[in-house]
């Protein structure tokens, strides 16, 4: 099957109201081509699933600027002002994860487990609401798996099949991303035949990823 | 020696050969130039890889490596790079020794408070819940007072980043670890007096009976 497709179609399946995943940390690396078309289009109302909101001019951060973001899932908002502003006006509403407990929830949704059992957050506000366990006599917090509708992540080498090879510090949460979402739609910064990539160096395997696009790198 | 510099440098005498270690933004970032040259440190960064080295030349920056502050750096060699579930399992599973972080608040049970200011600031946990939960040693690294308002409290009063994890507090005028027992002043820098120390501290401290000068 053909998995290369426009940024346009690709745009084209996000509509209002959807649940979106990005990979990406602090900007470095968010999927900027399919991002930017996001923000042209418009697309309202959207649930996002990130480690931050980047800054204001970089990657995501353009999302939340542009007031096209409904709901926050997030560990960290502090680089870009404008995620502050609109939680305390009231018009964002904002949940904040810890970065680890961010990482393990959406593996868990892609691994087909009910949650996980972490000690983070115990004795914090993270805990209020949510069930504590005990095992063996070790209390942990019952964090639920998140899911979406559609993840946007980045590969440094993408192949005609969707295997991944990320590149340096930009893997982050692409990964988990990629196992986690109904649709996968990875931007790629290259993109090769099939066989280009060393099997033992794919870190993403193909069968995750739904469509390619071609990125600006 | 300004004072960031002072406690990052004592800071730097905590770390042992073969740790890894997590250093936090700001003020703990410090305490990688100051690492003993006859020991060697593994960094951490939790967005995603071990190994972390100095920052690069200007013009040398790679867009593809940041630390987890988005502030560029490099890799040194025999690092790895990885996905963010396992750089959280190196941390939340024990395999971090050392963690230095910056704190709002500290208390005398070891709670610390060091991500938002209700109405104020709210930047978020990022990684600093499960640092601090995870790493087998919490160094928190910070100035002892703000502005003169105690930091170092019998009770934290803002929201808490985690509970009963602190184990040392190194500040400009000493080192304090936390017990079972309360804080206790192990170490003083000379240009104090243990009631200068004392009066700046919102907890009643403990005295080491082998009080020590801070030797840097």
């Amino acid at each position: 099957m053909n998995k290369l497709i426009s940024v346009e179609e690709a745009v084209n399946m996000i509509q209002d109201g959807m649940t979106i995943m990005v990979g990406g940390f602090l900007g470095c690396r968010n999927p900027y081509v399919l991002v930017d078309a996001l923000v042209a289009k418009g697309v309202k109302d959207i649930t996002l699933i990130a480690n931050d909101t980047s800054f204001p001019e970089v990657g995501i951060g353009k999302l939340i600027v542009n007031k096209q973001v409904k709901k926050l899932i997030a560990s960290h908002i502090g680089t870009n002002k404008e995620t502050g502003n609109q939680m305390n006006s009231g018009e964002l509403e904002v949940e904040l994860v810890p970065q680890g407990t961010l990482a393990e929830r959406i593996r868990a949704a892609g691994a087909g487990l009910g949650g996980i059992l972490t000690p983070t957050g115990l004795g914090t506000v993270v805990a209020e609401g949510k069930d504590i366990i005990t095992v063996d006599g070790r209390e942990f917090l019952l964090e639920k798996p998140l899911k979406a509708d559609i993840a946007l992540i980045v590969g440094a080498k993408v192949d005609k099949k969707g295997n991944v090879r990320y590149k340096k510090a930009t893997r982050n949460f692409n990964p988990l991303m990629a196992t986690a979402a109904d649709i996968v739609i990875v931007e790629a910064d290259e993109i090769v035949e099939v066989g280009e990539i060393d099997p033992d160096d794919v870190m993403t395997p193909g069968i995750f990823v739904n469509y390619i696009v071609g990125g600006n790198a | 020696m300004d004072e960031k510099e002072y406690i990052a440098r004592r800071v730097a005498k905590e770390l042992h050969d073969g740790d890894v270690v997590n250093l936090g933004i700001g003020l703990p970032t410090m305490v990688a130039n100051f690492i003993p040259e006859d020991i060697e440190i593994t960094l951490q960064s939790e967005n995603g890889f071990l190994g972390m080295g100095p920052a690069p030349e200007k013009g040398d920056e790679d867009p593809y490596l940041v630390n987890a502050g988005g502030i560029h750096v490099t890799i040194n060699p025999g690092g790895v790079f990885f996905d963010s579930a396992e750089s959280f399992l190196i941390i939340r599973g024990g395999h971090v020794n050392a963690t230095v972080l910056g704190a709002l608040e500290v208390d005398e049970k070891g709670n610390l408070a060091n991500w938002m200011v209700p109405g104020k600031m709210v930047p978020g946990m990022g990684g600093a819940m499960d640092l601090v939960t995870g790493a087998k040693k919490v160094i928190v690294a910070m100035n002892h007072t703000a502005k003169g308002n105690h930091k170092i409290l019998k009770q934290c009063t803002l929201p808490l980043t985690a509970v009963n994890a602190v184990d040392l507090i190194i500040t400009e005028m000493g080192v304090m670890e936390v017990t079972d027992k309360g804080i206790v002043l192990k170490e003083i820098n000379p240009e104090f007096t243990v009631e200068q120390v004392q009066a700046a501290t919102g907890a009643t401290l403990i005295i080491a009976e082998d009080l020590k000068n801070i030797e840097l």
